[in-house]
């Protein structure tokens, strides 16, 4: 039996009617880095708050190491929170903002005062014990409310949209920091962004959240590669959708062309969508050589590639290409087995 | 969190022991007669409204709406100016002459009521100038220039300060861009900085008007009885007649006078509101 | 031209402000009764004024009053803002304008109410009824000077205390109380200030044993006019002014505090 720290059973949130979580169940591991991602309004903040404590939920059964935690109030949480604008305490510097929970828990004094200088150093904030919160920059804020945290030594650490508020350099910075900070500390992390690059960098695990349901738990390669429904895959990465017919297993039909795929266990005939990733459509100068046929409508440079729009009587497809092919030429475009996920068509149950 | 509403419990429970039954018992005398220390007693009646009614209760109420209004204009009128030049005055200076606009509020309202009383008294401070002028003595007090003058001389701050408030935080760049725009002083006062210190007006205007429609002492110790506001009444049936009934239709009536102008004001300021965000379209 | 018509309007408003203010002081010292006329520099007001029994009692009316309305005023206002600042919707309204009642209504009438309220309730007019009258008056002008820095409060400081183990009474005193200090303090000072001037709703809700200054003020004015009233006004108008100015140099927000 693998051991699990947090389990969710069955868990439902509704304000003024709507449900903001709706019966949500979701296993996490000792030291497991696992990310909720949705987009705003999906839950993923109300169920972070629901297992810090800081809301209660209506229905359904939060375990923290097989304990039912639901009557624990916040403060006997053996949980720390990262809020999302760090909520640090204004009339109190750095060195007091980390110190706050030891104090709380009466330590003596040196084992306090050793215990938020280490974690400062860890921070590399070691010379700011004495400065104010306000006069700090977004980074170094951000960090103080990471040790101030984690100078608990909490089991779990939930951190709520840790690095909305900075900037792109930092935030990519920052990212790295906090998954060596995991992999040092040892700590389960549960992180919550709307940004999918950031869950699919840091996370061991991504869950992906829509409408108060969890739509997909997997690995970041999972969920980019194999995705459950319309709503991950569009939410993950870029992706061309398509609406096909699954002929019989590996072999799937759309635009009047029967491609091979890897994916078995549909209904003969059955209606299914269909995900290719821009990057995996490769395109042949020769049309005549190419499974779809198309003409290129746009072009855009993107730094590393080209990103082209190429339309054929049924779609556009974008593609990903270090080529580039000018606009009006027409091509042919072919893609691997593997790389065409299908995809249970929402709304159709076989 | 959510548990921390209880602290808001206790004080539910005494607002509505002394704020709202209070109010309640005013209603429920204005609309009764019978003796006032037996509830039970109490039977409903009209008759105190209709008393009001009565020329020289009517009288009364007209005048003081008129002398609230008369102040409250000449409150506007001596304020606005002031606000203004303090509001475009430098930085340094500005907090000087605010405090010396603050510095008169902090002595007490009767004190400054009754400074004026030995000024204007017959043989108060005023006259005996005139005298060594040579010129015709002024009986002013007791009388209503007396009571207006103290009206204004009380509230003219409560007008000068919430225009200023609101005249400071205009942008300087709206007056640099409506003369960039070709606006001459006059234009650029009339256009753009009275509409957008109508807030500042309506609540000067509130301050001011409120406690003048409602005063008693004022008139009281300038007016000398003779010219008797509905504040003065309000407190002749209470403290001297005991008729409750009739002292509370006059509170009812000095109320609904005040909601009834609030509304007005709130609507002005809305409308200025409007107006401004009109403008900023066009 | 126009800095000239300027200074002259200016000059001319504060000789309205100042000139009965000035008058009185110089009258305070003034040997004779009469209002007009010098006759020559004197201190006796001032000693007559220490030996009245009626005057040094109603100063101690007026301070032990003042005192009391605040504090009572200033803890209850604090606890049932951050009440009133956790409630929504409906309810929270309703609490927020019944809480505006005082401030709008005229004085008058807030005073004959509560003193009907009193006399309907069998309650002797007096040191206790005037007391609970300005604590009335005074609860809603610290809670609104409480409100707005509960609304400045990062939503989440609360929730950040909790999270590191604070109970929710630690995390208020703590964490809520340091941060909303300033508006407890400026409330505190405007309860202060409005118990100190009152005289309308003490007027209607004391009796006659026990008067502040301004009722004092009041009664004296109307039977006519006395030199102890100067010297009375000269001295609350100095000890003001001192306050005032002390209170200006330790804060650098003097102007919020003062209006």
């Amino acid at each position: 039996m693998e051991k699990y720290i947090i389990e969710l059973r069955n868990l439902s949130k509704s304000y003024n009617g709507i449900k903001v979580v709706n019966s949500i169940d979701l296993k996490i591991r000792e030291n497991e880095f696992v990310t909720l991602l949705g987009p705003s309004g999906c839950g993923k903040t109300t169920t972070l708050r629901m297992i810090g404590g800081f809301e209660d939920p209506d229905e359904g059964e939060i375990l923290f190491q097989g304990k039912l935690l639901n009557p624990v109030p916040p403060y006997k949480r053996n949980i720390n929170t990262v809020f999302q604008r760090y909520a640090l305490f204004p009339h109190m510097n750095v060195f007091e903002n980390v110190a706050f929970g030891l104090r709380i828990k009466k330590l003596p004094k040196d084992e306090i005062v050793e215990r938020v200088e280490r974690i400062l150093k860890m921070m590399d904030l070691e010379n700011f014990g004495k400065r104010h919160v306000d006069s700090l920059s977004g980074g170094q804020q951000q960090r103080v409310a990471i040790a101030r945290a984690l100078v608990n030594e909490p089991k779990v650490l939930l951190l709520d949209e840790p690095l909305g508020a900075l900037d792109l350099k930092l935030r990519k910075e920052m990212q790295i920091e906090l998954l060596d900070m995991q992999r040092s500390v040892g700590i389960t992390f549960i992180y919550v962004t709307h940004d999918q690059e950031e869950a699919l960098t840091m996370s061991d695990t991504v869950v992906v959240m829509n409408q108060g349901h969890i739509q997909q738990v997997g690995t970041p390669e999972d969920i980019y590669n194999e995705p459950n429904n319309r709503f991950v895959a569009d939410f993950i990465g870029e992706s061309n959708i398509i609406e096909a017919i699954m002929l019989e297993d590996k072999k799937v039909r759309f635009d009047d062309h029967t491609f091979d795929c890897v994916d078995v266990g549909f209904g003969q005939n059955e209606p299914v969508d269909v995900v290719i990733r821009p990057e995996d459509l490769q395109i042949v100068t020769d049309p005549g050589k190419g499974m779809i046929q198309g003409t290129v409508i746009s072009v855009v440079f993107k730094g590393v590639h080209y990103e082209m729009l190429i339309e054929n009587e049924h779609r556009e497809y974008m593609v990903h290409s270090t080529l580039m092919f000018p606009e009006g030429s027409r091509v042919g475009m072919n893609v691997q087995p593997v790389d065409i996920h299908v995809m249970k068509r929402e709304g159709h149950e076989s | 969190m959510k548990r921390m509403k209880i602290l808001a419990y206790p004080y539910s429970v005494w607002m509505a022991i002394f704020i709202v039954v209070p109010i309640l018992l005013v209603l429920l005398y204005s609309l009764t007669e019978g003796d006032i220390r037996n509830l039970a007693e109490l039977r409903f009646s009209t008759q105190s409204y209709e008393r009001v009614l009565e020329p020289i209760y009517l009288k009364v109420i007209v005048n003081s709406f008129i002398l609230a209004t008369l102040s409250t204009l000449f409150c506007l009128l001596l304020g606005y100016p002031v606000a203004m030049i303090v509001a475009r005055s430098n930085p340094k200076v500005r907090g000087m002459l605010l405090m010396f606009l603050i510095v008169p509020m902090w002595m007490n309202f009767l004190l400054r009521t009754y400074a004026w009383m030995s000024i204007l008294s017959p043989n108060g401070f005023l006259n005996r100038l005139m005298d060594l002028l040579g010129l015709p003595r002024l009986e002013i007090m007791p009388g209503k220039t007396a009571v207006l003058l103290g009206m204004i001389y009380n509230f003219l701050p409560f007008m000068i300060l919430p225009i200023y408030t609101v005249l400071s935080k205009i942008d300087k760049q709206f007056l640099e861009a409506a003369n960039d725009l070709g606006a001459n002083n006059m234009r650029t006062f009339f256009k753009i900085i009275l509409p957008l210190s109508i807030p500042g007006v309506v609540s000067g205007i509130t301050m001011v008007f409120l406690p003048a429609v409602s005063t008693f002492v004022i008139s009281g110790l300038l007016g000398g009885g003779k010219t008797p506001l509905i504040g003065d009444l309000i407190e002749h049936q209470f403290m001297w007649e005991g008729n409750w009934h009739f002292g509370s239709s006059l509170s009812i009536i000095l109320m609904v006078m005040i909601l009834i102008s609030m509304a007005i004001m709130s609507r002005i300021d809305r409308n200025g509101q409007q107006e401004k965000n009109g403008q900023s379209k066009v | 031209m126009k800095k000239t018509a300027v200074r002259i309007y200016m000059g001319l408003i504060f000789l309205f402000l100042y000139a009965p203010i000035i008058v009185l002081i110089v009258f305070s010292f003034n040997k004779t009764k009469s209002r007009g006329q010098w006759a020559g520099f004197t201190l006796d007001w001032y000693a007559e004024l220490f030996k009245d029994r009626l005057i040094t009692e109603a100063l101690y009316y007026t301070v032990i009053i003042a005192i009391l309305a605040t504090l009572i005023s200033t803890i209850v206002g604090t606890i049932s803002a951050i009440g009133i600042h956790y409630m929504k919707g409906f309810s929270k309204n309703l609490l927020l304008n019944v809480n505006n009642i005082p401030v709008l209504n005229p004085d008058i009438v807030t005073g004959v109410a509560l003193m009907t309220l009193f006399l309907s309730a069998g309650l002797r007019l007096g040191f206790v009824t005037m007391l609970i009258a300005h604590v009335l008056f005074c609860i809603p002008y610290v809670i609104l000077a409480v409100l707005p820095k509960l609304r400045q409060l990062n939503k989440h400081t609360a929730e950040a205390a909790m999270d590191l183990g604070a109970t929710p009474s630690y995390a208020l005193r703590k964490v809520i109380l340091p941060e909303i200090r300033p508006g407890i303090i400026s409330g505190a000072l405007m309860a202060f200030t409005m118990s100190i001037d009152d005289f309308v709703i003490s007027f209607f809700t004391t009796g006659n044993e026990v008067s502040n200054l301004s009722i004092l003020i009041y009664s004296m004015a109307k039977r006519g006019v006395k030199p102890t009233i100067n010297a009375l006004s000269t001295l609350m108008f100095v000890t003001v002014v001192i306050l005032l100015l002390i209170i200006n140099k330790r804060s650098e927000k003097g102007e919020e505090l003062l209006l």
